[in-house]
């Protein structure tokens, strides 16, 4: 117990003095989930409003794969990456493995099916209640999709969020094609688990604190933008 | 609504030339069925609309006016027979020369303003300033002007239905359809309604309108063309109409008993 309350007291040290090592642990994790966010955002909503609106033979059989793909297990991912990115693997000569550019693209494929399928329910929505206004006012498709991801934009972004807080909270994919090598692929999530395993509990702690404090982050402005929707009567 | 504010909604729609309005007036309706759910909806309907009367079409509730307006308007497609404005098969063509106001407004989750705007730069490249002009004058033409920022559907439903109408408007089309524009409204909404209504067709643009209020019929309308059960039974002067229906089912229905 003794333990527990003196590694609080450091960790909490560690975050008041914005310690140098967990500032850069932070930072790399924002930064690679943020960019894998990026890039999920444009292939997801593409794609989710893609499937919004498109009628073709084979929808309903991409759509229950995209949903299904949305509770791809992180490890799995990691593996996959891991064996694309392998020296002995089609992308090895590229070199990427134990990279930040590797830990981004398996956390852009772990989340890029979150965005499209609930961007794909969002939009679909929205077009079912415009589609009659679109159709009697012959509005070209590019109009439409614009206005449509416009007019969904707190949506969407609440959509973001969701993908943005499962990205940064990952941890098997990270850890398996990014290795957690200290000043280079050390991220939030590997961070704790490998301070964890070796009982440095503070620096544990204290990224544990700032992660769920991101988390709540994004909870708070998952609300904030609700009501403000709502207040528009833009939701 | 004030007398000026009529006189300034007169200028709204611009006049179009004789000739290019007219051609895209006329429809003709054969043999129309509609069939959904192993019913058929509208049941042969043989008809023809002309450029020039306000045309009113009436019918109880589940009659098929809804039905026969989208497709009118090319938003359904028959199961058989035609319907064809100046010749052209109703669809994506004929359909960018018309407007529809729905009976349940849809309206974008915008600003009163923006909802006018979005059509205003579809529909036509004007600059920016003309832009803005045309739409504040729209806006104040039913009486929205001090709710151009709120969202639209924020307003009330008098107000939606006034804003659907002159976001129709602005499109500037040949032809307007309208579906119960007036239901539930207060006098002054019905009456700011039919004021741009009739105005639109002053300026040359052929109305084609649903309603169940016999008085509006008397203001505004100059045919009515009356529906049962998927089918017109009668298309008459609004004053013959309204002393003597020709159909027992537009009897029927004045006299408020049920068309079974
Ligand atoms: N897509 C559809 N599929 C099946 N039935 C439909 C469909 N659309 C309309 N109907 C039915 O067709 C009938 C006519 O509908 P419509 O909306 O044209 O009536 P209406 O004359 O406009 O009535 P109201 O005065 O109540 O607006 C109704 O019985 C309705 O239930
Ligand atoms: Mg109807």
């Amino acid at each position: 117990m003794q333990d527990f309350a003196e590694a609080f007291r450091l960790a909490f040290g560690l975050v008041g003095s914005a310690d140098p090592d967990l500032i850069e642990i932070v930072v790399l994790s924002l930064r690679v989930s943020f960019t894998a966010l990026l890039i999920s955002c444009a292939i997801g909503l593409t794609l989710g409003a893609f499937l919004a609106i498109a009628r073709f033979p084979g929808r309903g059989a991409l759509l229950v794969l995209v949903n299904a793909l949305m509770g791809l297990p992180p490890v799995v991912v990691g593996l996959f990456v891991y064996m694309m990115l392998s020296r002995a693997g089609p992308l090895g000569v590229m070199q990427l493995l134990y990279t930040p550019t590797a830990m981004i693209i398996a956390q852009t494929i772990l989340i890029t099916p979150i965005i499209a399928a609930l961007s794909r329910q969002v939009i679909e929505d929205l077009n079912g209640e415009y589609a009659d206004f679109f159709r009697s006012v012959s509005v070209p498709m590019a109009d439409r999709l614009w206005a449509l991801l416009w007019d969904a934009r707190f949506s969407l972004l609440t959509v973001a969020l969701a993908g943005f807080g499962r990205a940064v909270a990952e941890v098997g994919a990270v850890m398996i094609v990014g290795g957690n090598i200290d000043h280079l692929t050390r991220v939030m999530t590997t961070a704790i688990a490998l301070e964890t395993s070796k009982g440095d509990l503070a620096l544990a702690l204290a990224l544990g604190i700032i992660l769920l404090g991101i988390a709540l982050a994004v909870n708070a402005a998952v609300m904030g933008l609700k009501t403000q929707a709502v207040r528009h009567a833009y939701a | 609504m004030r007398m000026h504010d009529a006189a300034e909604a007169l200028s709204l729609v611009r006049p179009r030339p004789a000739g290019d309005a007219d051609n895209l007036q006329t429809a003709d309706v054969k043999g129309l069925v509609f069939q959904a759910g192993g019913r058929r909806l509208i049941d042969g309907v043989d008809l023809t609309i002309n450029p020039g009367p306000i045309t009113m079409i009436m019918g109880p509730n589940g009659a098929g006016k809804s039905l026969l307006l989208r497709l009118l308007h090319g938003l359904l497609t028959p199961t058989s027979g035609s319907v064809s404005w100046n010749g052209e098969k109703a669809g994506d063509g004929t359909r960018k020369r018309q407007a529809m106001v729905f009976q349940k407004p849809v309206l974008l989750r915008r600003s009163v303003a923006a909802n006018v705007d979005f059509v205003l730069k579809l529909k036509n490249g004007r600059n920016r300033t003309e832009r803005i002009e045309r739409r504040n004058a729209l806006l104040h033409s039913v009486g929205l002007s001090d709710h151009a920022k709120q969202p639209a559907r924020l307003l009330s439903g008098g107000e939606q239905q006034r804003l659907a109408l002159i976001r129709a408007l602005a499109s500037e089309p040949g032809v307007l359809f309208l579906d119960e524009p007036t239901a539930s409204l207060d006098p002054a909404s019905v009456l700011m309604i039919e004021n741009a209504v009739s105005e639109a067709h002053l300026k040359g643009v052929k109305i084609i309108f649903i309603t169940h209020d016999i008085g509006q019929v008397k203001r505004l309308g100059d045919e009515v063309v009356f529906m049962a059960k998927g089918r017109v039974t009668e298309q008459t002067s609004v004053p013959a109409f309204v002393s003597a229906p020709r159909s027992k089912e537009a009897d029927a229905y004045l006299n408020g008993r049920l068309v079974i």
